[in-house]
């Protein structure tokens, strides 16, 4: 494995009683796609809120690039880099696709002077740009709530390529999406990884899709990391199986 | 170029008010005051998501600023006000103008930064837990004031009357408010333009994602709350010099009223949107002078039952009843992307 570019050392968080995850530790391989699988309510959105500062964490380190980030706040976490999509797809329903790119666009080096700034035409081409890269062009003038969810979820891959991520988290991508787009979306996040250079962590049911986009995957199971390796070993590895089944 | 005329026009009709109907130069005073708050209380309740119910503190603490800013600058306070109407009273006009423009800018400048302060306090409060904050402070800072002998009192403050002749004074302060309603509205047009507009309207509908997309979301709030307070400061300023006499609980901090009409005006006109909180205040404005004169009496009822009725029916306010009629008016439109063929994700959609 190459140097891991987030880094979760011994996390736990619990809600009350819920163990919602156990001392999980985790590496991210710089420039790579990692996934990160496990039954329903096995901690998987929960960890993704804890390594971007969602919810203070019960105890434990996340490190992105080498810095302990497990004290930031939200915004901050966002501003280095390292960035998430919502397991319940957001984005802004009541402006129209363009705005809703603007919105993304990276805030890291905006200073005080920026933010009175109009957008500039560089910035509307690249929205126009990233529209086109996930087949969301001719909408693009639409208010963004009348899309349909498969179409939110492209846009909201859309905002999150504009903020020009290290690193991108994605819940479920694919979640809610037709099958004959499934294949589209794969290859575009395949090309973010390839092209863009953005190192991809995705949290993904789609056993299809995780296997054949990830180098390496991490399965949770009742908030406690169950197994890693490579697709090949996880895909034969008899407890994650168990894992799966057992929760139906 | 429609547009441009419509402005004109407005413009010259915002000048001629006066000399049209000079019987009601201080109602049309008032208006403007109107406009000017609504404006400022879109600012956080319409654009950002923020319902204040405490904007009156800036316009009671912006009044109290320049008075006695104004009056320090000529007179010890606590002599001038424990003589408080009978006593010492003399400004020369150059006294008088001076006090006022100094006083309005230190008036501003206050409230720009006590809105930054109680921001770091409030803004973690959301939802009714903000407009309830932010009223409490509006009113304790009344009752401290009312308890305040050096700044007055419960009795408040006497300032001196124009220097002039009573009309002439009349349309000073018509044009000083008029300016400041025209200038507030032109930049705040030009501020929803810039992406300070479209980050506090994020910060709106989810804060939640604004924050992870990287905005400096308190940043944003502070600014826009200080924005508005250091606008309303000039305007409780300006009232206070026309009113000559300003006392803290009933004038300064009126929480109930024009702390309130306010928010109603914004409601009326519709949340959200630049002509909305303008329309709703000239609307609020006439219907209230109306009442008051031909339902003497019955006034405070029918203003209620109109808060009633907008609040129920009519939540998005006049504006929003149109966007929703005529969303083509508002940009809404599917577009092609000229001389290029479907990208594959549409056409595997298509296939859908
Ligand atoms: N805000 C919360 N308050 C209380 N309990 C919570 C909260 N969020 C999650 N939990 C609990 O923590 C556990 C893990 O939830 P989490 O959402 O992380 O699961 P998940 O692996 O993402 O599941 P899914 O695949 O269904 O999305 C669950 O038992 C859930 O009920
Ligand atoms: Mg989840």
């Amino acid at each position: 494995m190459s140097k891991p570019i987030i880094e979760v050392t011994g996390v736990s968080k619990s809600y009350g009683g819920v163990h919602a995850n156990k001392d999980v530790s985790l590496k991210v391989a710089d420039g790579g796609i990692t996934g990160l699988i496990g039954p329903n309510g096995s901690g998987k959105t929960t960890l993704f809120n804890s390594i971007v500062g969602y919810h203070p964490i019960d105890c434990g380190s996340v490190k992105f690039q080498g810095k302990e980030i497990s004290k930031l706040q939200v915004p901050q976490i966002a501003r280095l880099g390292l960035l998430r999509t919502f397991q319940q797809t957001r984005i802004y329903g009541e402006m129209n696709c363009v705005e809703n790119m603007l919105i993304s666009i990276p805030h890291r080096k905006m200073s005080y002077k920026d933010m009175f700034k109009h957008n500039s035409k560089i910035d509307y081409e690249k929205a126009d740009r990233l529209l086109d890269f996930v087949g969301l062009y001719e909408k693009r003038y639409l208010r963004a709530g009348s899309l349909s969810f498969g179409q939110q979820k492209l846009l909201e891959f859309a905002m999150a390529l504009t903020n020009e991520p290290t690193v991108l988290m994605l819940d479920e991508p694919t979640a809610g999406i037709n099958p004959t787009l499934i294949n589209g979306l794969i290859d575009r996040l395949q090309l973010a990884n390839s092209e863009f250079g953005i190192t991809l962590f995705i949290i993904e049911h789609n056993m299809r899709v995780i296997m054949n986009m990830a180098d390496h995957i991490y399965c949770l199971a009742h908030g406690e990391m169950l197994a890693s390796g490579p697709p090949s070993e996880i895909q034969n590895d008899q407890r994650v199986i168990d894992a799966y089944l057992g929760a139906h | 170029m429609n547009k441009t005329l419509l402005y004109i026009a407005l413009l010259i009709i915002s000048i001629a008010l006066p000399f049209v109907f000079p019987n009601y130069t201080i109602s049309l005073t008032a208006m403007w005051l109107l406009i000017i708050v609504s404006l400022t209380w879109d600012m956080t309740g319409g654009q950002m998501g923020y319902n204040s119910l405490g904007n009156i503190f800036f316009y009671g603490t912006g009044m109290y600023v320049a008075a006695i800013t104004g009056i320090s600058m000529v007179y010890d306070v606590g002599q001038y006000t424990s003589a408080a109407g009978g006593g010492i009273n003399n400004f020369t006009a150059t006294q008088y103008f001076s006090g006022l423009g100094i006083g309005a800018v230190a008036a501003g400048i206050f409230c720009a930064i006590s809105a930054v302060i109680l921001g770091y306090l409030l803004f973690g409060l959301r939802g009714p837990y903000f407009a309830i904050g932010t009223l409490g402070v509006a009113i304790a800072a009344g009752e401290l004031v009312s308890n305040w002998e050096w700044v007055g009192g419960g009795q408040g403050v006497s300032l001196p009357v124009y220097p002039g002749d009573l009309d002439e004074g009349k349309f000073f302060f018509y044009y000083l408010f008029c300016t400041l309603g025209i200038a507030t509205f032109i930049f705040l047009k030009w501020l929803y333009s810039t992406r300070f507009g479209a980050a506090i309207n994020a910060i709106r509908d989810d804060e939640e994602k604004a924050e992870a997309m990287g905005i400096h979301t308190l940043r944003y709030k502070l600014v826009t709350w200080s924005i508005a307070a250091f606008i309303v400061g000039l305007a409780g300023a300006f009232s206070g010099y026309q009113l000559i006499q300003f006392e803290p609980l009933e004038t300064a901090y009126q929480t109930i009223n024009l702390g309130i009409f306010m928010v109603v005006c914004v409601l009326l006109g519709g949340k959200g949107t630049l002509w909305g909180p303008v329309i709703g205040a000239i609307l609020f404005h006439v219907l209230k002078e109306v009442t008051w004169t031909y339902f003497l009496g019955w006034q405070w009822v029918a203003l209620g039952a109109l808060i009633v009725v907008t609040v129920v029916y009519f939540q998005d306010g006049l504006m929003g009843w149109l966007k929703h009629v005529r969303p083509e008016w508002f940009g809404e439109r599917v577009e092609q992307k000229p001389g290029s063929k479907p990208s594959s994700a549409s056409q595997a959609e298509a296939a859908q």
